[in-house]
């Protein structure tokens, strides 16, 4: 088969190739016999991402970062607001069934996301079956062998299982299967988490890569903050189900403006010493209340420096403070003077 | 005389498939109130070095040669008597996973007043007492409440502080932290980072800080150990290590992590994959890897080398430069190579 490149993207066109609108994900979680309450894993999340950008989701766990990477490929049925793909809403099972061919994702443990009883090439065929793509036997051979060899595998791999694999090696059967279908969008979530340091600068490049070669657009979950930074265009920064920050790498990183991100910032270990002991850490007390009671108003309000009474009334309105940086606060003005 | 003394250290893991050298032949000395950093990816030996010197190697692991002193005295060999007497009390160690370390059917107090029972002369209100001390100095708030809960009950980064309550509750001259935030987020990581940081200066002991993550080495430590494949390749003080790295898996290392100056170029990665510890090559442990491996690299294994008085290394780029440069008489060669009969193959 004809290797059947995309069109050569290297900068991101200005055109939303996924808009998320209001976005919520409620869990019934049992409290009692006869009793449940929901669990508000996502509550009114909205964001674009833009063909072949990268948007950094990034937060700590039970932020919801990944609810929303799963809920936008519909792994989770959205309790409300809307996902549109190239504009067009992604509503009944037909469209569900069409965006799962233009969007995947890779998973974050290479351990538990492959079948240990599937040899690599049906791992890599199987999104190929599923979806029909491949009229015979030989066309599905000749595609499982390109997409090995676009993530650096050996074609005599293809026989094997998966545990004959390292961890990277695993990572990489993950992400064929999921260029299998020739997708637009990938959701990654926390791909290079579980990888050793060498081994985890092998995969972002691979992914820096494979987005130049194909086009692809990435929603990139990630909680290590120096991944995110280097390999995304955009980040939001979550927290207990809400963003509560939105802008380009550059300004989120050198000037943050959320209390939030300033101290998810500083928490960062920075692999340099005079710099570690010169850093003044905005050091956050106590842990992220369970978004089972989560505080009224602003979400962040427990653990925020700033807090005042009405941080408490409601919640702050995710605001465009300036071109294409969004914040979520009541207290912004005072915080950056 | 250091606190510590590690020399030529040597343990193995006997598996079905064969002897599995985790920590081949390493030496380093820890001196009192320092912070020692050891570093490397999984499988490098880190882990296996702190299980060494508190032996509690599991299963088939065995010390098969090498000394380690504690105030002069071997523990090598000593004896389980000799090594209860020393873990808790005078070593302590943390671990990566806080929940799996507590266990989920006693309260926190019974757990932390156990360990305090078992190596003071406490009686048991002394011990309850003393237990409530040490939490409030790792800063859990409401600690008379806190002790009648269970460790389902506190989040990740609180278990991981009553496990640093627990573990110097006997005031041990050295605490091991292996990998103890490795598994809490970064906000929560800081914390107990600087809790640590803290402690350290407040109780005056030493810790080995073991890590996958340069970013909390450099925080942290005051000297590091970067170890690949169960060998040392450098160590010196955190400045040296950092700023003036001289094996090549060290530099590797660096070019590897993502920083700001790298976002929107191509990182610079190890290529290949980490080594198979049953198949080790009889050279440098890191020449199958390394972008600038010579002949001699993958026939001899580089001996420790001074690069200065607060700084080692085994490469022998370091060699091959030092002759260069005149600094190393070509004669003085042969004294750099490891002479060893199955060395020679």
């Amino acid at each position: 088969m004809i290797l059947q490149w995309k069109a050569v993207m290297t900068v991101a066109e200005n055109r939303p190739l996924i808009e998320v609108k209001d976005l919520k994900e409620y869990f019934n979680i049992n409290t009692g016999m006869f009793r449940s309450r929901p669990l508000k894993a996502v509550d009114g999340v909205s964001f674009t991402i833009n063909k072949g950008e990268t948007l950094g989701l990034v937060g700590e766990s039970g932020c919801g970062k990944t609810t929303v990477g799963r809920t936008i490929l519909h792994l989770y049925k959205p309790t409300g607001g809307e996902i549109r793909y190239e504009g067009r809403q992604i509503k009944t099972k037909e469209d569900i069934r069409n965006f799962r061919k233009k969007a995947t994702m890779v998973f974050q443990d290479p351990y538990s996301s492959l079948n240990p009883r599937m040899t690599v090439s049906d791992i890599i065929g199987e999104p190929l079956d599923v979806h029909n793509l491949c009229s015979s036997k030989e066309e599905r051979h000749d595609r499982i062998l390109e997409l090995m060899d676009y993530v650096g595998l050996n074609s005599e791999h293809a026989a094997r299982y998966a545990h004959e694999f390292s961890g990277g090696q695993r990572q990489r059967i993950g992400i064929a299967r999921a260029l299998a279908v020739n997708p637009d969008f990938i959701v990654c979530d926390e791909p290079v988490s579980a990888l050793d340091v060498s081994i985890q600068a092998q995969v972002i490049n691979m992914f820096d890569e494979l987005q130049e070669k194909l086009g692809l657009t990435y929603l990139f979950i990630a909680h290590d903050l120096l991944v995110v930074r280097h390999i995304s265009d955009r980040i939001a920064v979550m927290y207990l189900g809400r963003m509560v920050e939105l802008a380009d790498a550059a300004a989120i990183y050198d000037h943050p403006l959320h209390p939030y991100s300033k101290s998810l910032l500083s928490a960062v270990p920075v692999p340099d010493p005079k710099i570690a002991r010169a850093n003044k850490r905005i050091a956050l007390t106590g842990d992220i209340p369970s978004p089972l009671n989560a505080p009224s108003g602003c979400p962040f309000r427990t653990r925020c420096p700033y807090a005042a009474e009405k941080c408490a009334e409601s919640m702050p309105p995710f605001e465009e403070i300036s071109k294409g940086h969004f914040v979520a606060c009541h207290r912004l003005a005072e915080i950056n003077r | 005389m250091a606190l510590l003394e590690v020399k030529d250290l040597r343990t193995s893991f006997f598996t079905d498939a064969g002897e599995v050298k985790a920590v081949n032949g390493i030496s380093f000395e820890l001196d009192h109130g320092k912070v020692l950093g050891i570093v490397g990816e999984s499988g490098s030996g880190k882990s296996v070095t702190a299980y060494s010197i508190m032996q509690i190697l599991a299963g088939t692991g065995r010390i098969v040669g090498g000394s380690i002193k504690l105030d002069g005295e071997e523990l090598v060999g000593s004896g389980e008597n000799v090594m209860k007497t020393v873990r808790g009390n005078k070593i302590s160690i943390i671990f990566q996973d806080p929940m799996t370390s507590l266990n989920p059917t006693y309260t926190i107090g019974k757990q932390l007043t156990e360990a305090i029972l078992l190596h003071t002369n406490r009686d048991r209100k002394q011990a309850w007492d003393r237990a409530l001390e040490m939490l409030r100095l790792v800063n859990v708030n409401d600690p008379e409440r806190r002790m009648k809960q269970y460790p389902h009950e506190f989040s990740g980064g609180m278990r991981q502080r009553v496990m640093i309550a627990m573990a110097l509750a006997c005031e041990p001259d050295i605490l091991i932290a292996d990998e103890p935030t490795t598994a809490l987020d970064v906000t929560i990581q800081a914390q107990i980072l600087e809790l640590m940081a803290r402690l350290q200066k407040e109780l005056g002991m030493a810790i080995i800080m073991i890590t996958h993550d340069l970013g909390v080495v450099a925080q942290l430590c005051d000297e590091v150990i970067v170890m690949y494949a169960g060998s040392i390749c450098e160590q010196g003080t955190a400045d040296e290590i950092f700023y003036n790295p001289h094996h090549e898996y060290t530099k590797g290392l660096m070019r590897s992590i993502p920083t700001a100056d790298t976002a929107g170029k191509k990182l610079r990665p190890i290529t290949g994959t980490p080594i198979d510890l049953l198949n080790m090559p009889k050279g440098c442990p890191f020449a199958p890897r390394c972008e600038n491996a010579m002949k001699i690299c993958i026939t001899k294994r580089c001996e420790r080398m001074e690069i200065n008085s607060d700084h080692a290394a085994s490469c022998w780029l370091n060699v091959k430069r030092g002759i260069e440069n005149g600094t190393i008489s070509p004669d003085a060669f042969n004294d750099f190579a490891v002479e060893g009969g199955d060395d020679r193959g």
